[in-house]
This record gives structure tokens, sequence and C-alpha cells, in this order.
């Protein structure tokens, strides 16, 4: 029977038919819940690394050894693990290697709008796109296979509306694939130069087979239907061309690298006018383009988020006009109540902190009324972003600043800095947001929480000890002591060593404890704990009150109320 | 069957992804085609969040377009009004009463809209009491579902059905309170 499925449980269905015995991942919306799909099949070895470079290392070893293994990320990881991922395209697989990345446009979770086909193209790695669930099973199958018979990593590249959409998923079942001979090869595996210049011709001439193949692949289909127009499309863009424009003839991409030359140029013979639909870059309108066949497309899309049928049908000048959303007072996400942030960050606030900021859930601080973030970059950017100011002005500017990150993300990329910045005899002040879990991306395990993917016990990172060990002076607090944290703030960032300041709290969503919520007698109304940016306190004519459906008895708006008006919750 | 389409919205953490995946079970069961698109991540803290489901053959876009939309169902007033402009000419409007302060009201520094929905087909009631009765105010999404069943052709115990297949086996009697406090209106 039948079963719907978002795309991403149907990417770790279609791992698990193929006999994938190793995933090795780093969560990231949209990308996250595939390898969290994964780990519910026993056959497979699931694992959340440190980050996606070491997640694709893990798979390609395992891949190298005979072991077919997928890495799971979203397009900014794919940056992170772009330096094993490159040379792996020289030296091939021996297994079957996949790694399924999810990138997002329109930014509904992301810094940044790029586009994994580019980074495909310059790394000479396939792609292939499916455009709906059962796609994304039989795709994930077929990337393997293409893997192996073209001894070569696979992208498989998804969007936030094809990882995120239900559609019914006709499934099967798992064929196990024995261990594949492993053979030392140091001409095909050791990429110094005399054999890397080998293995670059073994690349370019596999792509150029695979061009000739994608010809007769059956993932790359055209659907001659008027021939007035003709729409080169992939993915979930395909959908939409198909509802907005029944009567267009279509060719359906699914090996979106490298592209079916013979069959564009066939297509483009047989129509009118030949158009790309494509979001974000103009990938597939410059190949073809380079095949000196006319052809347009960003003229009509632009390269900025994403598109809907209705908007595809105005491209074409059809339909009628599209209702615009009413201008309303927005919703912005905020910290939870009860969240550990935004007791870390009001201190920040009362000491008047620079604050270089990274990404997780406590990004959400940069907003009103909390206010306190200068800069989110890049995962980890935070550490090396306060030394390299303290580099432009001096030591002083560093006594009234912070770098600020989440234990995860400080695993994941703000070790190295630190180790920087102690070599450089720098002064910075970092603080970890120790909440024992990934939170942002919806609660994964982490080497610091302890627990590994099932939630089994794990070995703990000891995060005081790796920062003493890199020559840190570390000092732990809960933000929720403010005083003791705020003070404890104020003489490491005064101080002239380079020190870490872990606020370790967990996160208010694992605390099970369950308090009684706070309430306000004869409040004052002098605004003290709206600076708190408590969703749970609403500021009224009379004064304050809290709303007891969302009120956790975190007890912070306690400490910050400079007339004892407010009781219950924590002590 | 028609092609149906619905977009379910409200606030971060009342239970919209569970409510677009119990319609979307519902209509697989059905023998209908269908399409559901979540999104999930950043929204989900305390943000508003959107969930599109499309039933019928032939459906392709997992989205459904502005001025296409057979129902909207609102978890929250402010959310209803943002997602009204959905609603294709006819088109029903399902939406709790209830009203949930976004951080700019909360501080001050916006104000909550007074004013009430341009749909005329609006069925606006206060969800949250009958969920409270129900057994929990947790289960104002499934009170909904219940209203919208009055306006679909489905038969109640495959709706039913569906919410046990969906839900946390723990909380079956409650959802299925809700869910016919719902129906009966
Ligand atoms: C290279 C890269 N990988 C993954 C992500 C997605 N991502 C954003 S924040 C985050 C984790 C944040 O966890 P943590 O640092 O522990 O902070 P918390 O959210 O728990 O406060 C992840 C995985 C990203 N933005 N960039």
């Amino acid at each position: 029977m039948k079963k719907l499925m978002i795309g991403n449980e149907a990417i770790a269905r279609g791992a698990w038919e193929s006999g994938v015995k190793v995933v090795c991942s780093y969560p990231g919306t949209p990308s996250t819940e595939i390898t969290e799909f994964c780990a519910k099949y026993p056959e497979m070895n699931c694992q959340w690394a440190p980050n996606e470079k070491v997640a694709v290392e893990t798979s390609f070893g395992a891949a190298m050894a005979g072991a077919r293994a997928l890495s799971c990320m979203k397009h900014v990881g794919v940056n992170v693990a772009a330096d094993p991922l490159f040379t792996a395209a020289y030296t091939g697989v021996n297994a079957g290697l996949v790694i399924a990345a999810a990138d997002d446009p329109f930014m509904h979770s992301s810094q940044n709008e790029q586009d994994t086909r580019m980074i495909a193209r310059s790394a000479h790695i396939p792609v292939l796109e499916p455009a709906d669930s059962q796609e994304c099973l039989e795709f994930t199958k077929l990337a393997f296979d293409l893997s192996e018979q073209y001894d070569t990593p696979v992208f498989l590249r998804l969007t936030t509306r094809l990882a995120h959409s239900r559609s019914p998923v006709e499934a099967g079942e798992r064929k196990e694939k024995p261990l594949r001979e492993y053979e030392k090869n140091p001409g095909k595996y050791v990429m110094m130069p005399g054999m890397a210049r080998k293995r670059h011709l073994a690349v370019e001439a596999r792509e150029k087979k695979m061009t000739l193949d994608a010809d007769s692949m059956p993932v790359n289909r055209v659907e001659m239907r008027d021939k007035k127009l003709g729409v080169v499309c992939a993915g979930v863009v395909y959908q939409y061309v198909r509802e907005a424009l029944p009567d267009a003839s279509v060719l359906k991409l699914g090996l979106s690298y490298p592209l079916p030359e013979q069959m564009i140029r066939s297509f483009a013979a047989q129509v009118d006018q030949l158009v790309v639909v494509e979001e974000l870059e103009p990938v597939f309108e410059r190949d073809i383009r380079n095949m000196g066949i006319r052809v347009s497309g960003k003229d009509k899309t632009g390269l900025q988020g994403e598109l809907s049928a209705a908007k595809v049908r105005q491209l074409f000048g059809g339909g009628a006009p599209v209702p615009q959303e009413p201008a309303l007072t927005g919703r912005p996400p905020a910290l939870c109540p009860g969240c550990p942030h935004r007791a870390t960050f009001f201190a920040m606030k009362k000491l008047n902190l620079t604050v270089f900021g990274d990404i997780g859930c406590y990004t959400l601080s940069a907003l009103p009324p909390i206010g306190m973030m200068d800069s989110t970059l890049c995962m980890g950017a935070s550490v090396g972003m306060a030394f390299g100011a303290e580099k432009a002005r001096g030591k002083e500017f560093s006594r009234k600043t912070v770098a600020v990150l989440g234990d995860s993300t400080f695993i994941h990329s703000g070790i190295t800095p630190l180790i920087d910045a102690v070599y450089g005899g720098a002064s910075t002040t970092t603080v970890i947001l120790d909440n024992r879990i990934t939170g942002m991306t919806g609660h994964q395990q982490n080497p610091a929480s302890g627990k590994n993917i099932l939630g089994e016990p794990a070995p703990q990172l000891n995060l005081e000890a790796l920062c003493e060990a890199i020559g840190a002076t570390v000092r732990v607090c809960d933000p929720h002591d403010l005083k003791q944290f705020t003070q404890i703030l104020k003489e490491e960032t005064q101080a002239d060593h380079v020190s870490v300041v872990i606020a370790r709290r967990p996160c208010v969503l694992l605390d099970k404890r369950k308090k009684e919520p706070c309430h306000i007698d004869a409040c004052h109304n002098c605004g003290a704990c709206m600076k708190l940016g408590c969703p749970a306190l609403i500021k009224t004519e009379k004064g304050v009150v809290i709303d007891r459906t969302l009120c956790v008895g975190c007890g912070l708006c306690k400490q910050v109320c400079p007339f004892n008006a407010i009781q219950g919750g924590e002590a | 069957m028609k092609k149906t389409n619905i977009i379910i919205v409200g606030v971060g953490g009342q239970g919209i992804l569970l409510t677009s995946k119990i319609l979307g079970y519902l209509a697989l069961d059905m023998g209908e085609g269908v399409k559901v698109s979540e999104v999930h991540g950043m929204s989900q803290r305390g943000g508003s969040v959107i969930t599109h489901v499309r039933i019928g053959d032939d459906v392709h876009s997992p989205l459904v377009d502005p001025g296409e939309a057979d129902y909207v169902l609102s978890f929250e007033m402010l959310e209803a009004l943002r997602a009204e402009y959905f609603l294709r000419e006819g088109g029903v409007l399902i939406s709790n009463t209830q009203q949930i302060l976004p951080m700019p009201v909360i501080t001050g520094s916006a104000q909550y809209p007074d004013k009430m929905p341009e749909t005329k087909n609006a069925v606006l009631l206060d969800a949250l009491s009958l969920a409270e009765e129900a057994g929990s105010a947790r289960a104002v999404n499934i009170v909904l579902l219940g209203v919208l069943a009055r306006f679909m052709e489905w038969p109640q115990e495959k709706w039913e059905s569906a919410i046990e297949a969906c839900v946390p086996p723990k909380t079956l009697e409650t959802n299925l309170r809700a869910f016919r406090a719902g129906l009966k209106g």
C-alpha cells in the first residue's frame, strides 16, 4: 500500500532499500529528517558527525572500504564538506557514495540562497534531482547505482518544497549489498600530484561518457505537447510548470548534471521557443546557451526566492492577478519562554557588549527587544571574527566584546579559531551557550550531549577540559544565576587572556521538571521585565501580566523585577 | 473527487503539522491523490506557520496558490486575517477565535489588528474552550478538523481512524472527543 511520505523520509527509505550501511550527516534544515528517518532502520549505522566535512570523510571512508554510504546536509553544509568532496571526485569511490544536499530557495531557514548545482559543476560531481517523494526514493537508489557504475560520488539535490512535502510513495524491500572487495590502490586513492594528474584525466573521461549516456537515461524525458513553447525544468519546478502550463512541451531533467546535450538539441529544434524555468541560479540556461542554443529564462524568473504555479503562470502572461498577502503585524519567531539563551543575552546587554554572534536558536536574540547581536555569518565564525576585530581595534575594544555560539556550533567550527586566538596572544572572550543539544534544527544529539542519535548513552565531550587544553581560561555558570553570570562575564571580558565562559543550562524543552508559573502582584509597570522579550510577559495599561499557559516558571523575570513584584516559579 | 485545496495556519507549537498529516493520511486512505507541503525549522519557534494540503487527481504542485483555497483552517485570529487572501471566491474560512499576541504586540511596538475577517463564509468558534472541555487545550487542532469534516463528504469513521493512526495513543480519547465537539458544532 502507498504511504504518504515527506521527501526526506522517502530518501531514507531509498537508502535503506539500496543496501546502505553507513549514514553520517550533520543536521541542517531542510535536510535533517533524512538522517533521523535513516536511524529508524537498524541495518544502517547512523551518526551525527560534528560537522559536514567529518560526515563526508566518514562516508567516503566507508565507501572506499566497500560499504554504500550516505551523507546529508543543507546547502551551506556542502561548503564545509567541499574539501573532501572536490578530491573524492578525483579518486572515485568503491561502493556507492551519495551526498543529499538540500537547497533552501527563499531562505525559509538559511543564511543564503546558494545553488548546489553550481558547486556540483565546479567539483565535477553528477547531480540527480527528484520532483516528488516517489522520485526521492527511486532517485536515491539510482544515485547509488550511478555512483558505482561511474565510480564517482553523486549529489542528490533537494529543495525545501521537496524535502518537506508529502506525496504518496510505493516502497520496496531492502536489497543487501555484500561488502565490495577492498584493495590497496595508491594510484587511485593517494592524491599527490603525480597520481592526481592521472585521476583528473579520469574525471574528464567519466564526465564525457556520462554526458553521452545522459541522452538515454530514462530519468531525463521529453513530454511533447504543443510545440509553440518548450520548457526545460527539474525538481519541484517541474510540478509548477505542469500545473501552470498544462499544454507546454516539457523536457524534465532528472540528471541535472551533466546535461543530456543531444536530447536538449533535438527538443530545442522541435519547439518554437525554448525557455528554462529554474529557481536560483541560471544554471541550465547558461549550460544550454553554451551549447549554442537560443534560450531564455532568468529574464523572467530572477535569481531570488521560490517559484510556484501561480508565478509561472504569470511569467507566461496567463492567469488572473494573484491576490497579495495583506500587510499585518508580523509574527517573527522568538526564543521560547524559559530559554536559557535569554538570560545570557540579557547579561550582555547590561554590560553593553559588542556581540559577534553565530547560528542557532540564539540568533533570534538579534531581534527586538533583546537586539543583542552584531553579526551572524556562518557556523563558528564568531570566534575568529572577535579575534579579527581585536587585531583591528586593539585590546580595549576586546574588553567590551564577546563571541557567542552554541555547543553544537562550537564543536562544528569553533574549536580551531579558539586555538588560533590562544596561539595569537588574543584576549578575546568566547561564550559557549551549552544547552546540551542542537536546538535550532529540532533537538539532535551532539558529542557534548552524552547521547547518540538513538538517544542511547555515548561518551560525552568535556567542553571545559577541551578549552583548558587549548589554553583558554574557562569559567562555567548557569546563566539563570543572573548576578553571578554577569559578574563572570564582566571579569572575563576585562581580562587580558583568552577566556571561555560556558553558559550551562539545558534547553527548556528538555527540562521535564514541572514548575509553577510565575505571577505578578502590584506591578509598577516599569518595563524592566519586558526587556527580556519573553512571550509569556504581556504589557497592558494596568501593568504586565503573565500568560500562565505559556509561562514555564523559569523565574528569570523575578530576578530582573526591581520591585519584587513577581512570585512563583523556580526558586 | 474534485480538486480540494486547504491551507492550515497558526502559531508554531499549535499542532499544525500534525493536522496536515492527518488530512493527508485520510485523503490517501480515501483513495485520493494528495500532496502536503510543510515548513519545518526556523518558523516553528513561535512564528507563523502554514501548511498546504492539495487533494484530488492530477495535483502537481504541492503549494496552494493565493486565491485558490477552498478552505482556510486557522488556529488563531491574526493568522486567519493573514491567510484569508488564499481563499477563492466562495471559499470557507474556519478559525479559532483565540488571539495569541506576537512579540511586536507584546512589547508594545505594534497593535493586534482590530478587525474581523472579510470572508462571507466564515465559521468562527472558540475552539480553545471546546478543546479544554474535551480534555486538553492542545486539542484545538482536532476541534477545527472536526469543523472541516462538516464540509467534506468523507464518513466520520474514516476521519476518526485517520486521527487514531496519527496521534499518540495516550491522547486518542481526548482527540476523538475534540473531533466530535468540532463536528457537532
Ligand atoms: C554549515 C551549516 N550546517 C548546518 C547549519 C544548520 N544549523 C543552523 S544552527 C544549527 C545548530 C545550532 O545548535 P547549537 O549551536 O547547539 O545552538 P542552539 O540552537 O541549540 O541554541 C544548525 C545545525 C548551518 N546553518 N550551517
